[in-house]
């Protein structure tokens, strides 16, 4: 199994650890590779969107003509996992909770609503132990000027949601082979979402 | 052409044999102590304050996220704007966070006396024009302009010898703080001891406002040599090094465990061309802040759209030669020849005694 963790800017390594450890413990024979040009799409089994700032990462992959080679393959199938702005970049309506509406290049695959920087600023960033559908036990969130899923259509499904000052917002969604969380699994060292992702792309 | 690893160690410079989470671990465990010390009443503890094991209702500024936030500025540019404008600009560039000063680093050096944290009027206009993080500067030792940028929402604070010390010998105790910190070194024992205060995140000191790299050139290389050299030492030469340096021995042992800093770090100071951040992230920076060189420049947003790319891709050389073609050596910023500054211009040195 080939994973590529998309390379352009943000926490590309802690996820080329994740998936290291993910392997190991699931027993497969995986490769993690950091993914950089088009040309390295080819081969892969998934791709991982990592955190960083959505706006960097999407004008970097624009100016460099990997954006559309990238949303072509996972439109024709290449399971993609985003955390944080990977998850912003994955989805087809984004808007910033204090300046609204702004144009930035995204993959906008799944069918879910963002709102970036929905819990404040990073005075505001945080941990939380989260109840996530198909998980044994509590998983620890760690958001960082995390984005908050607050719609879900078509064939998207959310998975897990926190109150957050008496609103319900969907931190994790899943959309056929795409999972996309709010928070950072990769800073934890808990491995179940990667390994999860990892099991349901085994043929 | 394609250059070999700087060092031995810059290959793997970028690739954790260590997690995050132990990274995490580690600085709770060193705090065991500290924390004592704090249920007894101590004032002012140097480490972070303890978890409950569930965490049922969002903790924020925990030591976790503040760790955490410089990691997803990795790759990236941080830019200093002074305005609305060029915040503006440095988002459409693909900055990663913008640096609000009052002045830029090289109107600092030209202008002479107290240099001071920006108005608080201009971060908020900032904070509200653009959905990138947004730092900014306080001086060394100065709490109360760091309270006051904690208060008003900044994402990130600048520790910044650019700005006039006023305390020469104490730097902020940045573990009271839930905002992470950024503090400059010039050398493995200034970073080490800004780390042990509780800053998330290092840079090079370079010199800055001078559009001359070499300075922070001189400082990444110093402080990748001082970790190669920790890691061919004996136990109880460490335990010299850390006595030596002022920190305590398990950073010393983390570090050369590592064979990086714990934290992530970032080369700043001079850096005004493509060329000189894919140098720097060569020579192994996590990233890169461009302080005068972009809004000191002639063309801003194509000098800013340059610098991101050469630092997303700076380890491939099409596209670091893409990056320098979009700007134009005619419109950089005029350099200041170091060696012609007064000792006492010199910036990098406040702040060093401590």
């Amino acid at each position: 199994m080939k994973i590529g963790v998309l390379g352009l800017q943000g926490g590309v390594y802690e996820h080329v650890y994740m998936l290291r450890k993910a392997f190991e413990e699931e027993g497969i024979h995986g490769e993690a590779v950091v993914v950089k040009k088009s040309s390295q799409l080819e081969g892969l089994d998934g791709i991982i969107i990592p955190g960083g700032e959505s706006t960097t990462i999407g004008i970097v992959a624009k100016r460099i003509g990997l954006l559309d080679p990238l949303r072509d393959a996972v439109k024709e199938g290449l399971p993609a996992f985003g955390t944080c702005a990977g998850a912003i970049m994955l989805a087809e309506r984004v808007t910033d909770r204090v300046v609204g509406e702004k144009k930035q290049p995204l993959i906008g695959i799944m069918n879910v609503e963002v709102v970036r920087n929905y819990f404040g600023r990073q005075r505001e960033s945080f941990e939380i132990d989260l109840e996530i559908e198909g998980v044994d036990g509590l998983f620890r969130g760690v958001f960082i000027r995390a984005p908050a899923f607050t719609k879900a259509w078509g064939s998207a499904r959310i998975i897990s949601r926190i109150n957050y000052n008496g609103e319900t917002v969907g931190v994790v969604a899943v959309q056929g082979p795409h999972l996309a969380t709010a928070f950072h699994p990769e800073l934890t060292g808990d491995t179940r979402l990667h390994r999860m992702w990892l099991r349901s792309l085994k043929v | 052409m394609k250059l070999p690893g700087y060092s031995p160690l810059s290959g793997n410079v970028r690739l954790y044999e260590v997690g995050f989470h132990e990274i995490v671990d580690f600085f709770y465990k060193l705090a065991e102590a500290a924390d004592r010390l704090r249920e007894e009443g101590q004032w002012m503890a140097y480490g972070p304050e303890r978890l409950p094991e569930t965490i049922t209702i969002p903790r924020a500024g925990t030591l976790r996220v503040k760790l955490g936030f410089p990691v997803y500025q990795k790759g990236g540019v941080v830019m200093d704007v002074t305005n609305v404008e060029q915040a503006e600009i440095a988002e459409d560039a693909g900055a990663v966070a913008v640096m609000v000063l009052d002045k830029l680093p090289y109107d600092v050096r030209k202008a002479g006396g107290v240099a001071r944290m920006a108005d608080v009027k201009v971060i908020e206009e900032v904070m509200n024009s653009i959905t990138i993080p947004v730092m900014a500067k306080v001086r060394i030792g100065h709490y109360y302009e760091a309270v006051i940028l904690e208060t008003i929402g900044v994402d990130m604070i600048d520790e910044s010898e650019v700005l006039t010390p006023v305390d020469e010998k104490h730097h902020i105790n940045k573990w009271l703080f839930k905002v992470p910190f950024v503090n400059g070194a010039r050398n493995l024992g200034e970073a080490l001891r800004r780390i042990a205060e509780g800053a998330a995140m290092i840079r090079t000191k370079g010199e800055a406002g001078t559009g001359n790299v070499a300075e922070a050139v001189r400082h990444m290389k110093l402080i990748m040599g001082e970790i190669w050299a920790l890691r061919s030492i004996p136990a109880e030469e460490r335990l010299k090094k850390a006595r030596e340096l002022g920190v305590p021995v398990e950073l010393v042992d983390l570090t050369a465990r590592l064979g990086r800093l714990p934290v992530v770090n970032f080369a700043a100071g001079g850096i005004a061309t493509p060329a000189d951040a894919a140098l720097m992230m060569w020579l192994g920076a996590d990233g890169i802040f461009v302080g005068s060189g972009i809004f000191k420049s002639q063309d801003p947003p194509e000098r800013a759209a340059a610098i991101v790319l050469a630092a997303s891709l700076w380890d491939d050389p099409e596209s670091v030669a893409e990056a320098q073609r979009m700007i134009s050596e005619q419109k950089s910023m005029m350099g200041i020849d170091i060696r012609k500054l007064k000792p006492e211009e010199l910036l990098q040195v406040r702040g060093a005694e401590a």
